[in-house]
């Protein structure tokens, strides 16, 4: 299945946005995820399907002002 | 002492993290700064490469309270979708609220601006919405749930000071009891001990640290501008007059008939 993460196209075998991110190689990492524009706890991410062509945004802390 | 939500703070003097040459002149700076409050974003994290993953360490070391921002967001739905995230991430209900109306000076969408904040705020968020200087905004960000404003003294890294004293003067008049702090634009320390001797509360600094030749020393004399100013406010300013008036007793004044 395709998905968009962080706006570029991937390649997932994985059912679920816990199992995409482990794929994808976020680990342990501290980030925020989102799907389709809408934020999806990390206790969640477990029960959340994905689709074909759905959005995925990873966010981590950065520098800001 | 500065009290934001019910968090009580020595330092009045705020510091965005963003645009510092390295971590460890950030770190330099935070410290010379005393600053008890940093901001902070959230970008995209690549899998591989996890650059956000260092930053948080050094953050976390430095042991300061964090005020996680919607920076960048263009409307009421990013601007609340990233306010969730930064929220778990960051795990504070603190969220300075930014919403982009315009490009060339990121003036705030004022308009998205008071939704964004009605739906945080009845979320549980402890908002601190970047906003203009008008009145009926504050009166609408306030009946949203706000209790601290964060007005501009000008555009975002600009460094021209307080753009309208006048309307930020009435500002301060109009809400004397809810923390106002000077966001964005500040260029230089004797701007933000202006912003504190006209009673603002504290003042939020990035650009004019990060971006100085030695932003550790600038940081320094940021913070002693702002003591200075809080201290002048609290001593009452004398008001500006337009004619002399002699300092020197005239009363025995020699050689006079």
């Amino acid at each position: 299945m395709r998905i968009i993460v962080n706006g570029a196209w991937r390649e997932t075998v994985a059912l679920e946005l816990s199992a995409a991110l482990q794929e994808l190689g976020y680990g342990e990492a501290v980030v925020a995820t989102a799907v389709n524009g809408e934020f999806v706890a990390a206790a969640v991410r477990a029960g959340t399907r994905l689709a074909e062509g759905d959005r995925v945004e990873v966010l981590a802390p950065m520098q800001g002002g | 002492m500065l009290e934001l939500y019910g968090t009580s703070l020595r330092s009045r003097l705020l510091l965005g993290t963003a645009r510092f040459p390295s971590p460890a002149v950030l770190t330099a700076a935070v410290r010379a700064a005393r600053a008890e409050v940093v901001t902070v974003a959230l970008r995209r994290e690549s899998g591989g490469e996890r650059a956000g993953q260092g930053f948080w360490s050094i953050i976390r070391e430095l042991g300061v309270r964090v005020l996680p921002n919607t920076a960048g967001c263009h409307s009421v739905r990013e601007a609340v979708s990233t306010a969730h995230m930064a929220r778990e991430v960051f795990a504070t209900a603190w969220i300075k609220l930014e919403v982009v109306g315009e490009e060339d000076t990121l003036q705030p969408d004022v308009f998205g601006l008071t939704e964004a904040a009605r739906i945080l705020c009845a979320d549980g968020f402890e908002v601190f919405p970047y906003t203009t200087e008008d009145l009926v905004v504050a009166e609408r960000l306030l009946a949203a749930g706000c209790r601290v404003l964060m007005p501009w003294g000008a555009p975002i890294g600009s460094g021209r000071g307080l753009n309208n004293l006048f309307g930020l003067t009435a500002l301060r008049a109009h809400f004397p009891a809810v923390p106002l702090i000077i966001d964005a634009g500040i260029g230089v320390p004797s701007h933000a001990a202006r912003a504190l001797e006209l009673g603002f509360d504290a003042v939020l600094i990035n650009t004019a640290i990060a971006q100085a030749g030695d932003p550790a020393q600038m940081a320094a004399a940021f913070a002693q501008a702002v003591e200075a100013g809080r201290a002048a406010r609290l001593a009452g300013p004398i008001e500006p007059r337009d004619l002399a008036a002699p300092s020197t007793p005239v009363i025995g004044t020699a050689f006079r008939r």
